[in-house]
Parts: C-alpha cells; sequence; structure tokens
C-alpha cells in the first residue's frame, strides 16, 4: 500500500513538472495561433478561437524576418563547420600525436575554460575594429574559429582509438593528414555529431556577441532581431509569441532529433571536473 | 585526470628518432585552432588587463592619441561607484538564490526520474530538458508577457490558487526573482542531465547492502546516494555558479535592468558602460572584476570538494 502511494506521488510529481516546464512554450505557441488582440483582451483566452497563421504570415511579409532567419541559419552552419574543422585536427594531435610538451599545453588549454567569455569581448571588439570587420559575419564568426571544449570533447573520445590502427596506415606509408582524414575522423563521427549539434545550437542561440558586432538590421541574427523587435511590438503578444516560435523551432526540432548526441556531449564534458 | 607514467629520455629520444616528423605534424594539426585560440581569446584577455588600465573612452577610439594610463584609477572609480555596488549586489543575489535553487530543482528531477516506480522516464526527460535548448532571448520574450501583472499566465495561476497577483517586473522587490524562477526553469534540465548519469553509475549492490541493515529510504538517500554523487554535486555546482555570474541577457530583454536598478547584473553594466557609452577602460576593468570573482569561486570550489575527498 505504502508502495503504490509511493509510486503515485512519484508520478504524479513527473506530471506536475512535465506541465510547468511545458506550460509556457505551449501557451507561446497557443497564443501565436490567436487572433490580433485576443491574448490581452480580459479575460485572456488560453486556446485560440480560430487559429490563424497571420501573425507568421506577417514576420516574413512585412518584418521580412526571413532575412534574419537565413543569416542565423548560414551563421550557425559556418561557425559549426569552422570549428568542427580545427577542434577536429587539433583534438586528435592532443590525442594520437606524440610531441614535446603535449600534456602541458592541453592542461593549459583547459584553464582557459574558466575564464568568462566577457573579458575578451572588449578587446576583441577592438580588434574587429583595426581589421575593419566590425558590421561583418567574419567578425561575428571570429570567437567560433576555435573551441576548447570541441577540442577537448574530440581529443577525450579520439583517446579510444587504438594506436595500432594508426601505425599500420603509417607503415602503409599514409601521411598523416590522411590517417586523420580517412581513419580518425569517420571513427569519431559521433562526437563529431555532438560537437556539430551543440556547436550549431549555441551559435543560433548565441545573443551578446552579434548583438555588439553586427549593427545592420540586414545582417543581425534572429534572436537580435526579435530583441529588437519587442521594443515596437511590446503590445503585439500575439506576433511576439510567432517571432518566438520561430526563432525557437529550429534548435528544438534540431534537439529533437540529436537528442541522444546532444546529452553525451554534456557528460562528455562534465567528468572533466 | 590520469598521469601517465613518466618515460624515460632514452626511450623518448629512440621514438623520435623513428618518425622524425611527427612534431613537424603536430604543429600542423595545431596551428589553425591554436592560432585563432591565441589571436581572439588569449591577446584579448591579456589586452583587457592592460586596457582596464587606461581610460580608453569615445575620444580614444576616435583617436588613439586620446589614450591614457590612469593605473587603477578606473578600479578605484568602480569601487565608488553605487551603480557598480548595486550591480553586483543583484547578481550576487542571483547567484546565491538562483543557483542552489536550480541545482536543488536539477536533483529533485533526477531523483524522480530514476525512482524504481517513475513511467515513461524518456518522455519525461526530454520535456524537462526541452527549456535548456530554447533560446533564451525568445524565451525572455515569453516570460515578459507570462509575467504580465493582469494577462500573465503566472498571475492567473496564483489567482487559481487563491493567491493575490504580483507585479513581477514592475516591483523591484519581485523583478529578480521573477528572473531567477525563469533561470531554473531554462537551466536545470542541464543539470538534471549531469545528475541522472550520476545516479545511473552508482552500483546497485550499494543500495542492496544498505536494505539488508534495514535503511529507510531516506537513509539510503543520506548514506549511500548522496556521497557517491558528491564528486558530480561539486561539479554541477562549480559550474552553475560561474553560469549564474554572467546573467545578462534575461534582464537586457525582460527589464532592461529595472526597476529602480533592481535587475541590473554586472555584466548588463559591463554591456553599457563598453558598448553604450563606450567606456572601454572602465568596462574592461569590470570584466577583470568578474574573472576574478568567478577564479575565486573556482578556487573555492576546489579546495571544499579536495577537503571533502581528504575527510
Amino acid at each position: 500500500m505504502r508502495r503504490r502511494a509511493l509510486a503515485l506521488l512519484v508520478n504524479g510529481l513527473l506530471v506536475l513538472g512535465a506541465l510547468l516546464c511545458a506550460a509556457p512554450l505551449l501557451w507561446m505557441l497557443s497564443v501565436s495561433l490567436m487572433p490580433a488582440g485576443e491574448a490581452t483582451a480580459f479575460p485572456p483566452a488560453l486556446v485560440p478561437s480560430e487559429p490563424t497563421l497571420v501573425h507568421y504570415r506577417e514576420l516574413f511579409s512585412r518584418l521580412h524576418l526571413a532575412r534574419q532567419a537565413a543569416n542565423s541559419a548560414l551563421l550557425a552552419t559556418l561557425a559549426t563547420a569552422l570549428g568542427l574543422f580545427t577542434s577536429s585536427l587539433a583534438g586528435y594531435a592532443f590525442a594520437k600525436l606524440r610531441f614535446a610538451a603535449r600534456d602541458r599545453l592541453f592542461r593549459a588549454l583547459l584553464v582557459g575554460l574558466v575564464v568568462p567569455g566577457q573579458v575578451a569581448m572588449l578587446p576583441l571588439f577592438l580588434l574587429l575594429r583595426e581589421l575593419g570587420l566590425v558590421n561583418t559575419w567574419a567578425g561575428v564568426l571570429v570567437p567560433s574559429l576555435a573551441s576548447i571544449f570541441g577540442i577537448f570533447l574530440v581529443r577525450q573520445y579520439m583517446l579510444q582509438i587504438p594506436d595500432s590502427l594508426l601505425d599500420a596506415a603509417r607503415l602503409d606509408g599514409a601521411g598523416e593528414l590522411r590517417i586523420w582524414a580517412q581513419i580518425a575522423l569517420p571513427l569519431a563521427r559521433p562526437i563529431l555529431v555532438t560537437l556539430a549539434t551543440f556547436s550549431f545550437m549555441g551559435s543560433w542561440n548565441d545573443f551578446l556577441w552579434p548583438l555588439i558586432v553586427l549593427g545592420d538590421e540586414d545582417r543581425q541574427t534572429l534572436p537580435v532581431a526579435l530583441a529588437n523587435l519587442l521594443g515596437e511590438h511590446v503590445q503585439d503578444v500575439e506576433l511576439m509569441m510567432a517571432g518566438s516560435v520561430l526563432t525557437l523551432l529550429p534548435v528544438v526540432l534540431l534537439f529533437l532529433a540529436f537528442q541522444r548526441h546532444y546529452v553525451r556531449g554534456i557528460l562528455a564534458g562534465s567528468v572533466r571536473g | 585526470m590520469r598521469i601517465r607514467p613518466r618515460r624515460g629520455p632514452r626511450f623518448a629520444r629512440l621514438r623520435l628518432a623513428a618518425r622524425p616528423r611527427r612534431g613537424l605534424a603536430a604543429a600542423g594539426f595545431l596551428a589553425p585552432a591554436l592560432t585563432a585560440l591565441v589571436a581572439f581569446f588569449l591577446l584579448p584577455v591579456v589586452a583587457a588587463f592592460l586596457l582596464s588600465l587606461t581610460d580608453f573612452d569615445l575620444y580614444a577610439l576616435a583617436d588613439p592619441r586620446n589614450l591614457r594610463f590612469v593605473g587603477l584609477e578606473n578600479y578605484a572609480r568602480l569601487l565608488r561607484d553605487p551603480t557598480f555596488w548595486k550591480a553586483s549586489a543583484n547578481t550576487l543575489f542571483f547567484v546565491a538564490l538562483g543557483a542552489p535553487l536550480s541545482v536543488s530543482a536539477s536533483f529533485a528531477a533526477a531523483l524522480l526520474l530514476c525512482a524504481r516506480s517513475a513511467r515513461a522516464q524518456a518522455f519525461f526527460r526530454t520535456v524537462y530538458f526541452l527549456p535548456v535548448v530554447t533560446t533564451l532571448v525568445a524565451v525572455a520574450v515569453v516570460w515578459r508577457f507570462l509575467y504580465h501583472p493582469r494577462l500573465g499566465l503566472a498571475n492567473r495561476a496564483l489567482a487559481w490558487l487563491g493567491i493575490a497577483p504580483v507585479d513581477w517586473l514592475g516591483d523591484p522587490a519581485w523583478a529578480m526573482p521573477a528572473i531567477i524562477l525563469l533561470a531554473v526553469w531554462k537551466n536545470f534540465g542541464f543539470n538534471m542531465v549531469i545528475f541522472v548519469a550520476g545516479l545511473q553509475s552508482i552500483p546497485e549492490r550499494l543500495y542492496e547492502a544498505a536494505r539488508l541493515d534495514g535503511a529507510t529510504r531516506w537513509q539510503e538517500l543520506r548514506f549511500v546516494t548522496l556521497p557517491m554523487l558528491l564528486p558530480t554535486t561539486t561539479f554541477v555546482v562549480l559550474m552553475t555558479l560561474i553560469g549564474h555570474f554572467q546573467l545578462f541577457a534575461e534582464p537586457y530583454v525582460m527589464t532592461q535592468g529595472g526597476p529602480e536598478d533592481s535587475t541590473r547584473s554586472i555584466v548588463l553594466l559591463l554591456y553599457e558602460q563598453g558598448f553604450r557609452w563606450w567606456n572601454l577602460g572602465q568596462a574592461s576593468a569590470i570584466s577583470v572584476l568578474l574573472f576574478g570573482v568567478v577564479l575565486v569561486a573556482t578556487l573555492l570550489a576546489r579546495a571544499w570538494r579536495g577537503r571533502e575527498v581528504s575527510a
């Protein structure tokens, strides 16, 4: 009997927690489909009386948000590709190539994880200004060129690759670059998918850096555009909710598709401690 | 980290002789990442220290000849500035209340998910994790409306429970707690996943042994689960503290630091000083202080863990 009560309590709390987690997102979705003004009438509706896509259409037709959505997608893709390339190269070297002070260098790198990103931000902005990269996509991408976390993830994973495999390839006369591309990378595919998911979402969701670097509206990313939109359209709840859905949807779908990989990345990062 | 036994020098020389090009290859593999990290991370971090010793402002931005070395003047001015103290107090409040709440929520959720009687764990885990991957700016926009005093979901839920409405974002006493609630909602899933993995790695036989000794569920939790999870917990607390010190987008979108400066965080102040007023010297001093605080938090957590392990 006590067992049944406990089971009821556990599952009841689980359902309650799920409601609390989902409610804001479901509410956002519901309001985004309401006719204008329905969410601000009193008492406000919970579900749309007549579901409509008019706000989504307005986002694209009048506010031209397709532009910023494309910017976000392109920037996140480029950031992911660049990060994957440099991290997989460096991670391979740290895991599988012997060189002087390798482990000391790696440990020094990990110290960098403690430094909050905002510390580098101001001088980096001045540097970009000198290089003429403010308000350009290259400027936004600069911090994504290399990631300590990415190098760490790849290195930990590639440590498992047996040396004998690589040595066999060396005996066959393969160069290091070819071994990296044709043996190490395919074997490390799962962690590369993890890293790609992480960096795409991280880049898509990033706010502070694109906010600082990109001035032109045409070059801005979706989150920055959404924050700006709030200034003019704070009364248009339904429209803002549609904008939020548009901003969230790609990463949420991506997460649902790659959930297992994403969680693996978190766990790989957490054994560092 | 595992410590490798040191190789003898003779052996090392032998390997180098046998594979003469490995060092060169390694340099090639490391060059892209390390060049980027040095140019766009290490040097800027060093530069931030130097910048914080200058009066770099709008005039220096226009013409570098206006730049002057001012020593620790920026720091002295910060310590005299009530806005800075207010921002520090706000951030500390957010950290001191938000981080423990967030970690507790993560732990509770992980315990529920791992309970023997829990159903549909995969489904619940996904739902609990969903807020983590959402775009912060978008959910801040959503929560801004959730907190609407008359129309928001929050006050309607309170009314349903028979509690008087709260002016969440308009009342200086409630604005930061409101942001904390959002942050807990948004972040707890991340640490929950780590706790779940930690819970699953505790050997079942420890629980069996505890039950054989007649331990109650509470005692199992207190004497098996908690001690076994200590390393996980230390890591989670540390990362959560560091993350919470960097509060920015929530107040930027939801309150712009108001009402009455009650939600202006250190990073928001840094942003305003640096990129709204272009006082880059002053802003750098803030970033250096932020770095110092995060560093101290890290070292304290390390020391605390060291003590626990040796005890």
